[in-house]
């Protein structure tokens, strides 16, 4: 009788974990067109471009994995980096990838992003498929977004997939680039970021 | 004359695309990780600037003043452009074997020319007919297993690969009907220059409607010629996958250890 008691104690506890658990996961699906929605609610407001630009700056940071693209994005190159020249990286590269994502995003007036599907592709990541609604002069486009899921509480988005080409891969292609035609010194991409961030 | 040495270019544009990357070793069907070389960077990168200046100097200009047309002028020269682009993408579905995909083309085709005037009016989309995807000749080159080769820029038409350029040749060696019967056809409604004329429309037509995001895309880059690259090899590589249904994303990371090495979160 004891043990069939405490079968059924245990078995309540494993079950309301498990409910636990799930109720603060975050569907990378759900998580995507709520951020789509938050971006363009920001893009209507009648604001200037800077005051826009800040708060989708904002979103970015809730948002997005900007620590796993800026990594991402330089490639083979990380791998000979002491720590401290990472942290130095990652702190322009926060501050370039944020002027970019804005100033992208800040020129459009009134997106509007239909969530379609979500295709698990690890533990680790998400592809959520969605639709960029065609307006009067632009025509539909299909949007994907890799979410990492690593932590389910706090889904990130790592890169968005534009009509099948990858916006990470064109800026690692993009850094790979610069640090190559200039004899592997990475200090080159460093000099570039802050000149593009300080830039008007 | 001109013909046996449009094929001999052609000839040697396959061998060398097929064979770029290996060691001599044929490599048709071999699967790479999708890097493709910039063999010929130093002039691909001069070139590039000559485009832009170009591009600038008169593409621009020319595709905002077209962009003021009216919205029905724009449309309708763009679905004349688009169903005349069918009779190069119906040969390419043989090619690749959609033998479907190409009967629904002809039957657009057929609908459009006649009941939408000459292309004016897509009315096989309003008919419910699925989405156009257009195919030319590099991508059944691509599907066939060769290799892209180097990467190229050339003037005035832009981003290419080696193979690519040869899919463009293979479209005045016959294989663009349009071609043919303007050039070749020896009729009185058309001749080369209508030929030009339209391919031209094409050119202004696409930089019109990505006036924004060029500009976009420049302001917000630091190494303006490899981002462009990297859009252009990424796009043809999608195009080429598109033959298997839902392989994209799948394609697209294809050999790309990156993303399970980075420390996220």
């Amino acid at each position: 009788m004891y043990k069939k008691k405490s079968f059924f104690f245990f078995l309540l506890i494993f079950i309301n974990s498990i409910y636990i658990n799930n109720s603060f996961a975050i569907d990378p699906y759900s998580f995507v067109q709520e951020t789509a929605d938050r971006a363009s609610e920001a893009l209507n407001k009648r604001q200037s471009k800077e005051e826009k630009m800040e708060i989708l700056k904002t979103i970015a940071n809730e948002t997005v994995d900007i620590r796993g693209i800026g990594f991402y994005s330089l490639g083979k190159h990380r791998k000979n980096m002491s720590d401290e020249k990472k942290e130095e990286y990652l702190e322009i590269f926060s501050k370039y990838f944020l002027k970019t994502f804005s100033s992208r995003l800040a020129e459009y007036t009134d997106p509007r992003i239909r969530v379609d599907s979500q295709k698990k592709l690890s533990d680790k990541y998400t592809m959520v498929s969605s639709t960029l609604l065609a307006t009067e002069d632009k025509p539909e486009l299909k949007i994907d977004w890799r979410v990492v899921t690593k932590d389910p509480d706090n889904p990130l988005i790592i890169d968005v997939v534009i009509e099948g080409v990858s916006l990470a891969k064109v800026q690692k292609e993009e850094f790979n680039s610069i640090i190559q035609s200039n004899d592997g010194d990475i200090n080159v991409l460093f000099n570039n970021l802050n000149k593009f961030v300080e830039k008007e | 004359m001109s013909r046996i040495l449009k094929i001999v270019i052609l000839s040697l544009f396959i061998t060398s695309s097929s064979m770029a990357d290996s060691d001599g070793q044929n490599e048709l069907s071999k699967k790479t990780n999708g890097q493709v070389k910039d063999c010929f960077e130093g002039i691909n990168r001069a070139v590039f600037s000559f485009n832009e200046g170009l591009d600038d100097l008169l593409i621009e200009p020319i595709a905002k003043g077209y962009r003021s047309l009216p919205a029905p002028i724009r449309s309708g020269t763009s679905n004349v452009l688009t169903n005349l682009s069918s009779l190069i993408t119906i040969p390419n579905n043989v090619l690749q074997g959609q033998v479907k995909t190409a009967g629904v083309n002809t039957g657009r085709f057929i609908i459009n020319t006649t009941v939408g005037i000459f292309g004016l009016f897509d009315v096989a989309q309003a008919m419910g007919f699925p989405e156009y995807e257009k195919e030319d000749y590099g991508q059944t080159l691509g599907v066939w297993g060769v290799g892209s080769g180097c990467y190229l820029v050339l003037p005035v038409l832009g981003p290419s690969t080696i193979r690519d350029t040869a899919g463009s040749f293979i479209n005045v060696m016959g294989g663009d009907p349009y071609y043919n019967v303007s050039t070749h056809g020896n009729n009185e409604f058309l001749d080369k220059s209508d030929y030009m004329l339209t391919k031209v429309l094409t050119g202004v037509d696409f930089r019109a409607k990505n006036i924004e995001s060029f500009e976009n895309l420049e302001k917000n880059s630091m190494d303006f010629y490899a981002a462009v690259k990297s859009l252009y090899l990424q796009d043809r590589k999608r195009k080429i996958a598109n033959t298997k249904p839902s392989a994209t994303i799948e394609i697209l990371y294809e050999g790309d250890a990156d993303w399970e090495e980075i420390e996220t979160q």
